[in-house]
């Protein structure tokens, strides 16, 4: 199994972490080939999650944007929420194969924190889950559905006591308790086979989506937007299409603020220019300042709020099959709004940057052409975070979040 | 021969262990830092590692990541660290390390890094997240400049000790189950197998280096290994006295040598 994607990926991790993720490769190389396990995954996803998820006609927005036609994939309507649970079960399942007991997981805002407590739960397996202090205040209902789910919530005050620290938190606990632990990771970043390992389980949704605008369509769109932090569940419904290049890959980063402001999540888009570096186990693109340390990314979607990007999507942009463009927080707000009051859905803050996007493009391109939005999660999560926005008149943006 | 390898034979010669100590440049400021490894040599040090400050030290245990944390805070950069020990160099002959990150050699630029550590005299560089898999866009530098790969085993490296320590001249570095600095509480029991274990398997000095805290620890594993190292416990010192550096001589001469 190849480690690198180009110039980025590998395994930056102690040398302690070697045997481990070879020994997860191998396991991992197994049983994504092995038939009872796959058939035990769809099952799950059925049965459990509820796929598969629509790909819905957003006629209402197609009309009020005068342009493309908009299909939504409803990750949203998934179990949990979001896309976050496919990546979970395959990884729980993986973990039972490999004769773990117990697993842990990163989480920023708290939904892969939630997911993964919600997979413990269903197959009785101990979780921790290792959060920033900062996203504990915050977010205390995600906590508490974690801890309703039976997993331990770890408050980390390492560092800027965000998504990066707990990450390196999660991490460190790996190294201590590696023979009976699995490691859950979230997104498709972390050394490998984790970056693979979790698009694979994430294809799902650009399978289906393949499958489904081919019934509806007959063709293939011209556009796939979504939304990417470290990128998992645009990588999700890309790979499927990364060989068909006639279909436009857009990822879209969180430019919170602006790029200029210097509070943002931009990595990739060349108006921010992320530097080669190494984070949690990969070599990618990340923020950091000219003596090498990670700059805190902001946005107001938690999901976003991530200093680096998975390898895969670095590579991407380096061999420009897919380009990455940038979303303020502001206009992020514009999309919450929009979907809501128009097609009667209240997607998540991050899956909001994918539908601004879509917003500006849809007008400029014409009737016959078609754009599919992964809408990757629902914004039940965000209202609280929004209420006094738009309470207020939508005012106090920059009082949001942070 | 370069430094750590003459600093080696030496000892043994005179049938003595390696005292390795550690300290984080920049805390708690760049200035005292002078000062402090002067006193960690004056203490009995036989090599010095000097920690770069990073942000995300993800193999440090949490005295150590406080103490990059302070070091930041008090604006260190990675030119400072490079100044620092151009100015210990001038001071001391005895082995001199970096014990840094992937990502700081990175961004900084890996042949000018490591050019310029060859320029202030380290000797050799620690780097707890590049292993034997990712050391290639690394190594042909190191020897282009003479700067000593320290290779680290840890419990889970088993067989793997003859190809993390092919092509490395300087010693190897032992860490715990835990993997990360810092002291561990089960693991003392097994310490000498795993040791014997290693030393089968290479012809390097093999130093060992974690939770040690005081002159029993010291004792207690230098009959087993070539040399100690010490981190946690002087970066403890350093915090607890404010960086005093004649504190710390004393410490560090009781700590070594009882």
């Amino acid at each position: 199994m190849n480690k690198n994607f180009g110039r980025f990926g590998g395994q930056y991790v102690p040398e302690a972490l070697m045997y481990p993720l070879k020994e997860l490769e191998a396991a991992f190389d197994k049983y994504s080939k092995d038939e009872d396990f796959i058939k035990e995954y769809r099952y799950y996803l059925k049965e459990y999650v509820g796929r598969e998820t629509p790909l819905y006609l957003a006629q209402r927005l197609t009309e009020t944007l005068k342009g493309a036609k908009i299909y939504l994939k409803r990750e949203d309507l998934n179990h949990t929420g979001a896309h976050k649970i496919n990546n979970v079960l395959g990884q729980i399942l993986l973990a039972k194969r490999m004769g773990k007991k117990k697993v842990i997981a990163e989480t920023g805002a708290g939904q892969h924190g939630v997911a993964t407590a919600t997979g413990a739960a269903l197959f009785g397996m101990e979780c921790t889950v290792f959060m920033g202090e900062e996203d504990v205040q915050r977010q205390q209902l995600n906590v508490f559905r974690m801890e309703l789910l039976g997993a331990k919530v770890v408050t980390v005050t390492s560092g800027t006591s965000t998504l990066k620290d707990a990450t390196n938190e999660a991490i460190r606990e790996w190294v201590r308790t590696v023979e009976d632990t699995f490691y859950v990771i979230g997104s498709v970043v972390g050394p490998h086979p984790y970056p693979t390992m979790v698009r694979d389980f994430q294809r799902v949704i650009g399978d289906e989506t393949r499958r489904q605008i081919l019934e509806k369509e007959g063709r293939l769109p011209d556009k796939i937007i979504a939304c990417v932090g470290g990128g998992s569940n645009a990588m999700g419904i890309f790979y499927p299409f990364v060989e068909d290049l006639k279909v436009d890959l857009i990822g879209i980063e969180a430019a919170g603020l602006g790029v200029e402001s210097g509070k943002h999540a931009v990595v990739l888009n060349k108006a921010a220019g992320g530097t080669l570096g190494v984070l949690h186990g990969m070599k990618t693109m990340l923020l950091t300042d000219e003596n090498g340390n990670i700059i805190p990314a902001h946005s107001i979607s938690a999901g976003l709020d991530y200093p680096g990007v998975g390898p895969e999507h670095a590579y991407l942009q380096d061999v420009k099959r897919a380009t990455y463009e940038m979303i303020t927080d502001q206009e992020a707000l514009d999309g919450f709004e929009m979907l809501s009051k128009i097609e009667g859905i209240i997607p998540a803050l991050e899956s909001s940057h994918a539908i601004a996007y879509a917003m500006k493009i849809a007008p400029t391109m014409k009737p016959e052409e078609i754009i599919v939005i992964n809408l990757s999660g629902r914004g039940d999560k965000d209202t609280h975070t929004v209420m006094d926005y738009f309470r207020d008149g939508k005012t106090g943006l920059e009082k949001l979040n942070k | 021969m370069n430094r750590i390898e003459a600093t080696f034979m030496k000892l043994k010669k005179e049938g003595k262990k390696a005292h390795i100590s550690f300290l984080t440049a920049g805390d708690p400021s760049i200035d005292q830092s002078f000062e402090l490894v002067k006193a960690l040599i004056e203490g009995g040090s036989d090599i010095v590692e000097i920690g770069v400050p990073y942000s995300d030290p993800l193999a440090d245990g949490p005295v150590i990541q406080a103490a990059s944390t302070r070091a930041l805070a008090s604006g260190v950069t990675v030119e400072q660290v490079f100044e620092l020990a151009a100015r210990c160099r001038t001071a001391t002959d005895i082995p001199m390390l970096f014990l840094m990150y992937a990502n700081t050699l990175m961004v900084y630029g890996v042949e000018r890094f490591i050019a310029r550590c060859s320029m202030v005299g380290i000797d050799g560089l620690i780097i707890p997240d590049i292993p034997y898999e990712e050391r290639e866009g690394i190594l042909p530098y190191m020897k282009k400049y003479g700067v000593e790969m320290i290779p680290l085993v840890a419990p889970t490296s088993k067989d793997r000790v003859p190809l993390i320590t092919s092509e490395c001249n300087g010693f190897v570095y032992c860490v715990s189950s835990l993997g990360v600095t810092g002291r561990t509480s089960e693991f003392a029991n097994d310490i000498e197998d795993y040791i014997k274990d290693v030393k089968s398997q290479t012809s390097l000095p093999v130093a060992i280096g974690f939770g040690i805290t005081d002159y029993e620890d010291v004792k207690r594993l230098e009959s087993v290994a070539d040399g100690v190292i010490v981190g946690s416990a002087i970066v403890k010192e350093i915090e607890r006295s404010n960086g005093d550096a004649a504190t710390l001589k004393t410490f560090v001469s009781k700590l070594f040598f009882g």
